[in-house]
């Protein structure tokens, strides 16, 4: 047996001239709670429905447990999925939707009633057996669905925004739940999701998508500092993105002239020659603001801006004629914070490592 | 749900709104069904007309052994023809339901085109197609015979022989039941297509993919998603055939021979020739109790279960 629950091998699945997966390969291990994350049609739905076997590869390969699926049907995989939507089947009871995939297997009958019961107990439903889909509420159809398709103990359990259409606060309770229920099952799970914090706070592991290709694969710690491209420090929390010249590359350090005046050190990640253009990434969090100059190069800004957000404050400070950079400083002290008024002028710092070089 | 005027005012205007309705089924058609109703227990006048002397007989004389044949006919030919525009008209419909959207309207206009065309005309044509010299028949005997005929002299067997002979013969198409139910089949096929089409298009496509997903093959799919869910639409499509199937009068009377009249031949019989309007108007209640009755219990049947 691989060591992988699902592997996909240089995957592709076009649709006409449309190409909504292009050449994908991820890994995926057994037991872990994998994200894929991205815009509406960056592909990550139709990476799952190729995993599923709603749709066929138009190249490559999908593995699942090490073995290749082909043109395998849905029913003969052993992955089952929460539909977006739950997909409940209307005109059956909560405990015949749950039934329905042991009774499709020739699972004998008391083992059925044993083994819905105890998911509908795992789900925190019980009972609702005789309930309609049609009379349970948004997070209970959410439950029943979860249930519907953990009662079959697959492989890999292939989640598609199973949480999209629930409230804020629901939805924060089923993050932690889902979580939760995945480390008691040591079910693989595969969660299409296209809210960032939802995908971090869940994730083992997150491939980030765009225009059907995978743009990068980490923890959400590493796909959080240390961003691959632009468009995964973007998409993932906030960043300022500083453009600027490479004025000076000695070996550790960068110097970027950013909008041609003001000079800022940047740890080099890879070779960059000088007088290339390329693009600081800082997120607002790493900066600090202080009234004095804390080292002689600190570049300075007027604010522009302050809003008070509860837990932390918002500044817009401008740099240059050109750049204005966002700050946020956390709310930490009881009481009236130290609060810079909007044009009073501040300098900025940041930990040498906040700053990523971005060079395409 | 029902809404409860609140007021005297609003229980007027709302009468005032339903009265050119209420007007016209008064009129048209409740008097006259109040008419025929009466009429039904009266006797018929030496020279027609009808004298209203009250009795049951018109309803006794339906227990004769014929118009019980007749009745028993026109109920398995309506049957049959309900069946049939199930059978040809669901797979139709999901075909129809499962194109892209672009191509879904225009393939229910090629359907309704032919239905245009009046209706006395598109059952004449089948006439043409069915009788003795017709279309089928011309082949049967001409082309067909001939090819057999010259396998008969190639391969000498008793079984070509006889084959040969058969088909020496038209085939009894027209002037049968057979003639009458493929009439009908045609005629109301788009009434089970339309309603059947609504209900499958209606249809999440996501329930089959969760069915699948549930390792249901496309067989128990089908049976256990697909069917109970398009039931309200094959229930409507059903009742929609049945009912002017059990009333049809034109189809038997081109397409069918004396021997297979149908009860729709009886009532026209009844008031056109042989001017015995009580009994034609007792034969009309009776059929149209057993609609009533036979769509209240299918209803009751299938429609019931399904609540979407």
């Amino acid at each position: 047996m691989s060591e992988y629950a699902v592997e996909l091998e240089e995957v592709s699945k076009h649709f006409g001239p449309v190409v909504a997966v292009d050449r994908v390969s991820l890994t995926i291990r057994d037991g872990e709670f994998f994200s894929l994350l991205g815009p509406s049609g960056c592909g990550k739905t139709t990476t799952l429905r190729l995993i599923a076997g709603f749709e066929i590869p138009t190249e490559g390969t999908v593995y699942i447990e090490g073995k290749p699926q082909g043109e395998t049907p849905p029913y003969r995989r052993p992955v089952n999925t929460v539909f977006q939507n739950y997909a409940l089947f209307p005109h059956m009871t909560v405990y015949q939707n749950v039934a329905f995939g042991l009774e499709m297997r020739k699972v004998p009958k008391r083992e059925i009633r044993q083994r819905v019961l105890e998911a509908l107990e795992m789900v925190r439903l019980p009972g609702m057996e005789d309930r309609r889909p049609n009379q349970l509420s948004g997070g209970q159809q959410q439950r029943v669905a979860l249930a519907r398709a953990l009662v079959n103990r697959p492989k890999v359990l292939l989640l598609d925004e199973p949480l999209g259409a629930l409230d804020l606060k629901l939805r924060k309770a089923m993050q932690l739940e889902l979580k939760a229920l995945q480390h008691r099952v040591g079910i693989t799970f595969i969660y299409v999701t296209h809210d960032q914090e939802e995908a971090l706070t869940m994730s083992d592991r997150i491939a980030v998508m765009n225009e059907g290709r995978v743009l990068q694969v980490g923890t959400p710690q590493e796909i959080y500092e240390r961003p691959a491209n632009r468009f995964v420090a973007d998409f993932i929390g906030e960043t300022n993105f500083l453009p600027g010249q490479v004025v000076e590359a000695t070996g550790e350090q960068v110097v970027v002239l950013v909008d041609g005046q003001m000079p800022i050190r940047v740890p080099a990640v890879e070779a960059v020659t000088t007088g290339r253009w390329v693009t600081i990434a800082v997120r607002p969090e790493k900066i600090a603001l202080h009234a004095q100059p804390p080292d002689p190069q600190a570049i300075s800004g007027e604010v522009e801006e302050v809003i008070y957000g509860g837990t932390d404050t918002r500044y817009q400070v401008r740099l240059t004629p050109e750049t204005v950079i966002t700050v946020r400083q956390q709310n930490a002290q009881v009481g009236e914070a130290v609060v810079f008024p909007v044009g009073s002028r501040v300098y900025l710092s940041w930990p040498p490592e906040a700053a990523r070089l971005l060079t395409e | 749900m029902a809404v409860q005027p609140r007021t005297r005012r609003e229980t007027w205007r709302l009468l005032f709104l339903l009265s050119p309705s209420l007007f016209w089924l008064i009129v048209f058609f409740f008097i006259p069904l109040l008419l025929v109703f009466a009429m039904s227990f009266g006797q018929r006048g030496t020279y027609g007309g009808v004298r209203w002397h009250l009795n049951l007989e018109n309803y006794a004389r339906l227990f004769d052994p014929l118009y019980l044949r007749i009745f028993w006919r026109t109920f398995r030919i309506a049957l049959t023809t309900t069946l049939l525009c199930l059978l040809i008209g669901y797979p139709l419909a999901y075909f129809i339901a499962t194109r892209p959207v672009r191509w879904r309207s225009s393939l229910v206009l090629l359907l309704m085109i032919p239905f245009w065309t009046n209706f006395l005309v598109r059952t004449y044509a089948w006439l043409v197609i069915l009788r003795d010299q017709g279309l089928i028949n011309t082949l049967w005997t001409g082309p067909i015979h001939a090819f057999l005929l010259q396998v008969a002299e190639a391969v000498p067997l008793p079984f070509w022989s006889s084959l040969v002979q058969a088909t020496a013969q038209p085939l009894p198409l027209f002037g049968t039941d057979l003639a009458i139910i493929i009439g009908l089949v045609y005629g109301w096929l788009p009434d089970m297509v339309l309603p059947t089409y609504a209900a499958i298009e209606r249809l999440d496509r996501s329930l089959i993919e969760a069915a699948q997903d549930l390792y249901a093959n496309r067989l128990q799919t089908f049976l256990r998603v697909i069917l109970p869910l398009t039931m309200p639409g094959i229930v409507a499509g059903s009742v929609l055939v049945f009912i002017p199937s059990l009333g049809a009068y034109i189809t038997p009377d081109l397409l069918g021979g004396a021997r297979s009249i149908m009860i729709g031949n009886v009532i026209y019989a009844q008031f056109m020739s042989a001017r015995d309007y009580p009994f034609g108007s007792a034969t009309s209640f009776v059929l149209m109790a057993v609609m009533v009755v036979g769509t209240l219990i299918y209803f009751r049947m299938g429609g019931g279960e399904v609540e979407v």
